[in-house]
């Protein structure tokens, strides 16, 4: 293993992220203080701040392997942004150690008037990877996708699920060192999801660390040990992923032997 | 709330072959000068990502036309045609003088306005990339710069074409141009990351920066000349044009477009170009070192 490798981690000690809104200027939104969904809307300043994360203490190393629990606007997603480094802390402090690949919208960074093996550079680009690196990969990719001679087609030709296709190909090929995944792996056929499935499982366990927040208990089990359980912005929980899992779900909770018979059935 | 407990599992396992020798970097975070310099120089080492996307911007504006990029040379073909004939007349000066001096002029005042236009939305029309990707703030910058410098290098090829037809008395010394060009480009970055930063937090400015730039042509010597209007045997027009030295879009011009056209350089333009690149940077890094990091947040 090489010494860079060993480096990888992030720690961030009572980050906060908070959002001024300039344009919300309603005085009823400024008296909103808390509700079941979303961060904490400070009252106190001439701008109304979205209080998204609040006192975030995480202190990751190489090996990791957590899943992001929680509501809707609970702070997943920024939290997954904060420890990209997308959004640096507005109080406290994150320093993160490593080569990030971000994957939270498998679109961006994609043009549609360019063809599909175009795509897979820029895409690849994007992600931190070389020219050469992507060079070396596009036979593999262009393989994985299925997608044939539309590759040299423009992107905006292609329907959904050939785009999910494309995009999860560039992204299951990278080496990253930290890989954060944001939920988003949308519309693909179930022979397709397999596959993908299994070139998801692979980069987890080529890269050095991982985040993944999801609402599918089964797929945090295929991906992770451990849990994070994020609520109005602040950590509820952290430990393993079953205990977390419990926590969160309370009676909805249900073992990993049934959810993942139910998953059998499912398929068949 | 648990204790945070975070077993690393697997640390033993087999690292990717790609991603051995890869170099872990630490992000520099904050509001510190070394940040705000490590974000221009890991966005510098990111030339093939930003290369690429500058010329994709280009061959994106003219895909599926039949002449593509070579449009942006014809419009400025026959906008420099058609103004040199027109001005030449108004003015009553020589078609051979009229003509290269709005074209140069056209060709420089391109690449300033352009800097300056789609700088003030260098952020705001890259929320996507932003807030989806960790990439340092400098990569949409460079990505603007190297755009219009692209233009610039195709509307050269009018240029060329025109010492054909009008040749012009050129000088060694009008390698010049290829510092001044570098001079102009340095002041375009600061001018496209002041006030895409600035942007950024207050919408109005892309509209103020438009209305001044268009301005600033009729005030910037493009399609009138200033040597000629400064001697006028008129003194009311004499005076008038020389308020053009307090216009610093001048300075730019001339050091140029003189070299361009084989006319005597001045130093004083260089002089006035070199303290506001000084300025200009020196602003700039104090703007980008406190709010470099809200950027994200703002867009």
């Amino acid at each position: 293993m090489s010494q860079a490798m060993q480096q990888v981690s992030i720690d961030t000690t009572g980050a906060c992220v908070d959002f001024p809104i300039f344009d919300a200027r309603s005085r009823s939104l400024k008296k909103t203080v808390m509700g079941l969904v979303g961060g904490n809307i400070a009252s106190n300043s001439k701008v109304p701040i979205i209080e998204a994360l609040r006192d975030i203490d995480v202190h990751l190393e190489h090996g990791a392997r957590v899943g992001l629990v929680g509501h809707n606007g609970a702070g997943k997603s920024t939290l997954l942004r904060l420890l990209s480094g997308i959004y640096e802390p507005t109080r406290g402090r994150a320093v993160i150690n490593g080569r990030v690949a971000p994957v939270f919208d498998l679109g961006v960074g994609m043009d549609p008037e360019v063809s599909g093996l175009e795509n897979i550079i820029v895409r690849g680009l994007f992600l931190g990877m070389t020219r050469k690196e992507m060079e070396a990969r596009v036979d593999d990719i262009a393989d994985f996708t299925e997608l044939g001679d539309f590759l040299r087609m423009p992107l905006r030709t292609y329907s959904t699920g050939m785009r999910v296709r494309l995009a999860l190909g560039v992204v299951t090929s990278i080496d990253p060192e930290i890989l954060l995944l944001d939920e988003g792996i949308g519309a693909v056929d179930s022979a397709f999801l397999d596959k993908s499935k299994k070139r998801l499982k692979e980069l987890v366990e080529r890269s050095g660390l991982l985040v993944f927040a999801s609402h599918s208990d089964a797929f945090l089990r295929d991906l992770c040990d451990t849990a994070i359980w994020m609520e109005h912005g602040q950590i509820k929980a952290h430990g393993d992923l079953e205990d977390v899992l419990k926590a969160y779900k309370g009676d909805d909770y249900r073992t990993p032997e049934k959810t993942s018979r139910e998953r059998g059935s499912a398929e068949a | 709330m648990t204790a945070p407990a975070v077993v690393p599992v697997g640390a033993e396992q087999q690292v990717g072959p790609g991603s051995v020798g890869c170099v872990a970097t630490a992000q520099l975070a904050g509001s510190t000068f070394s940040a705000a310099v490590s974000d221009l120089r890991r966005g510098w080492e990111q030339r093939s990502l930003w290369g690429h996307l500058g010329w994709q911007d280009i061959r994106q504006r003219y895909r599926r036309s039949f002449l593509g990029p070579i449009w942006i040379s014809i419009t400025m073909a026959v906008t420099a045609i058609a103004l040199g004939t027109l001005y030449a007349g108004l003015f009553d000066n020589d078609l051979a003088v009229q003509m290269p001096h709005i074209l140069v002029g056209f060709i420089v005042w391109g690449f300033i306005s352009g800097c300056i236009n789609e700088g003030a939305e260098v952020f705001t029309s890259n929320v996507g990339l932003i807030t989806h990707l960790p990439a340092p703030l400098s990569v949409h910058l460079y990505r603007l710069i190297w755009r219009q410098t692209l233009f610039f290098l195709h509307n050269l090829v009018v240029y060329v074409v025109m010492l054909f037809v009008f040749p012009q008395d050129l000088h060694w010394t009008g390698l010049a141009v290829i510092p001044a060009f570098g001079l102009l480009a340095l002041n375009g970055a600061w001018a496209a990351l002041l006030l895409g930063i600035v942007a950024t937090r207050f919408r109005d400015l892309v509209p103020i920066a438009q209305s001044v730039v268009q301005l600033a042509f009729f005030l910037t010597p493009i399609v009138w000349i200033y040597d000629e209007l400064a001697n006028s045997p008129n003194p009311a027009i004499a005076e008038r044009a020389k308020l053009a030295e307090f216009n610093p879009f001048l300075h730019f011009l001339e050091i140029v477009r003189a070299p361009m056209l084989g006319q005597n350089q001045q130093l004083h333009h260089w002089i006035v170009v070199l303290a506001i690149t000084v300025v200009g940077w020196a602003l700039t890094m104090v703007v980008l070192r406190r709010y470099r990091a809200r950027v994200s947040y703002w867009v």
